[in-house]
């Protein structure tokens, strides 16, 4: 087994074990499933409009999960020294970056999947394109890819994970202010910002079921961006 | 072989290590001997490929720790102050990890996990979570996971670091075990603790190496010279008359320069002690002169007061 998955195999148990991962998952499910009913179910929608809504939702708590997640990866290693471990192994900064993101993303997914009861709920009382909900879902599993990226970053940053939820939590801010700087400059300038919102303008189209290639390409140029610069930041620290 | 040169390691504006060079043979056992924040730590760690150096050239077993990190890692198995352990893995679990992270051959991992089980003597809570563990264990566990993938060299930094005296003996040996199939660099700032384990010292103070040798060399050079602990009886006699006599016999022997009574180390009629500074190592003599005046020798001892030694040394700088 390779060290990327290596590692990852260790972090997923760690969030298994911990009330972390469990707590997580069933927060965020809560907080769906609420979401669902009373945005979605309680007033009437087309099924489509109800999976957007389901989409959009879900969207938000995803972007807090994984900023949840990657918190602790590097941050609380470092906190309780074993990250040395890492560090004298003969093991690359990438490849230690990789494992924690995966371990992360790992769980994002599984949270994602369990959530598939709710465009279910819609099939027994509507009609549910199946190509919309792939769509939705390939675009929570992106938007959470990069949020983990981002987070994974803050944590390689910070000394503490505190430290490391609050950088996270600001870069993952400015990103999805985007649209609002969008908003108040003149054009051309509105669209360069506007194709940088994290959520807003980039999300939107596999919230409505619409798969655009560029939309996918700009998040994964957005989490491989913060996993480089994550490796980086772990690279330049042996030389402080 | 470690070769270390000129290296000099910053934070920031400040200097932790520098001016530093020294030469580390395989197969020996080497202590680094400072106060805390003499820069013990950081020299490990950048022998561990931890931290890279900020000047200089270190290699270990032929590679370079700045050029060849990924290479210098297999090779090293390094236990920093605080072992690196995750308190959510048993103890079989965590050393498995650490082997494959350290690239164990999977055909190899669970023979290897039960070897160095063996060796730290952990066989018995293998199955423990190692959140669970005492501070003992913990630390037989942080050897085990850097010895776990045969590394040529071994950093131990404190390794006795909060254990009981038991457990102090009992770390003595495993690291005394080592001896042979590892070169072994162990960091203390207890003078005793290393001149046990170890066959060659390098004091450290801000940063450089003050004095490297044995131990041994080390008391004579700082000492300038050796104590000599005597308990001598003579039949018949009080103890003070005993005393004066053995001094009127030793005194004027070529290179004794202070004569000094002690506490009898042993109760009884015409025993006394005393204490002798000389020169260079005057045993035989005294007990020549001794026995010559009729004088009986109970005891004859080399005294070592590595602590004292070790203050003085740090006091007085380098010995000419």
């Amino acid at each position: 087994m390779n060290a990327t998955l290596l590692i990852a195999r260790r972090e997923f148990y760690a969030y298994l074990r911990s009330p972390l991962g469990s707590a997580l998952i069933a927060a965020v499910l809560l907080i769906d499933g609420l979401w669902f009913h009373f945005e979605g179910m309680s007033r009437p929608l087309l099924s489509a409009e109800v999976l957007q809504q389901f989409f959009y939702g879900a969207s938000g708590t995803t972007m807090i999960a994984g900023i949840v997640l990657s918190m602790r990866l590097l941050a609380e290693e470092r906190q309780t020294g074993t990250f040395t471990l890492l560090n004298t192994s003969p093991v690359r900064n990438s490849e230690i970056v990789a494992g924690k993101f995966l371990s992360a993303f790992a769980v994002i997914a599984v949270m994602t999947a369990l959530s598939i009861y709710m465009p279910l709920l819609i099939l027994v009382n509507g009609k549910v394109s199946w190509g919309h909900v792939a769509v939705g879902y390939l675009g929570l599993l992106l938007l959470g890819a990069a949020a983990t990226a981002i987070g994974l970053f803050a944590s390689a940053l910070a000394r503490s994970q505190v430290i490391a939820a609050v950088i996270g939590a600001a870069l993952l801010g400015v990103l999805v202010l985007m649209w609002l700087v969008a908003r108040a400059v003149e054009p051309p300038l509105n669209e360069f910002f506007s194709a940088l919102a994290i959520h807003h303008e980039n999300f939107r189209p596999f919230q409505q079921g619409i798969l655009e290639l560029r939309r996918v390409a700009y998040y994964v140029a957005v989490t491989y961006f913060f996993l480089l610069a994550a490796t980086k930041t772990l690279e330049a620290r042996r030389w402080r | 072989m470690i070769e270390i040169e000129e290296l000099y390691k910053y934070y920031g504006e400040r200097r932790a290590v520098g001016p530093l060079s020294a030469r580390i043979e395989k197969g020996e056992i080497v202590g680094l001997l400072g106060l805390n924040g003499a820069g013990k730590t950081t020299t490990l760690r950048v022998l561990a490929c931890d931290l890279l150096p900020t000047s200089g050239t270190v290699r270990v077993g032929g590679y370079d720790v700045v050029e060849r990190p990924h290479e210098v890692r297999g090779k090293v198995g390094y236990l920093p102050d605080r072992p690196p352990l995750y308190d959510d893995m048993s103890v079989d679990e965590y050393l498995s990890y650490a082997a494959r992270l350290k690239r164990v051959q999977t055909k190899d991992l669970a023979r290897r996990v039960d070897e160095v089980l063996g060796m730290t003597e952990l066989g018995d809570v293998r199955r423990q979570l190692v959140g669970t563990l005492s501070h003992g264990y913990r630390q037989r566990l942080g050897i085990a996971q850097a010895i776990v993938h045969r590394p040529d060299f071994v950093v131990l930094d404190e390794p006795i670091g909060g254990l009981d005296p038991l457990q102090i003996v009992e770390m003595r040996g495993l690291v005394r075990g080592l001896r042979g199939e590892h070169t072994v660099v162990v960091s203390s700032h207890i003078l005793h603790e290393i001149s046990e384990t170890c066959d060659r010292i390098f004091v450290i103070q801000h940063g450089e190496i003050l004095w490297s040798g044995k131990e041994a060399d080390l008391s004579s050079e700082v000492e300038h010279g050796m104590r000599i602990r005597l308990t001598v009886r003579v039949a018949g006699a009080s103890p003070e008359a005993a005393l004066e006599r053995a001094r009127a016999l030793v005194t004027g022997i070529a290179g004794v320069r202070n004569i000094e009574s002690r506490e009898p180390s042993e109760s009884g009629d015409g025993i006394a002690s005393l204490e002798v500074m000389a020169d260079s190592d005057a045993r035989d003599a005294l007990c020549r002169a001794l026995v010559s005046g009729d004088v009986g020798v109970l005891e004859v001892s080399r005294l070592r007061d590595l602590e004292t030694t070790f203050r003085a040394l740090l006091e007085e700088g380098a010995p000419s």
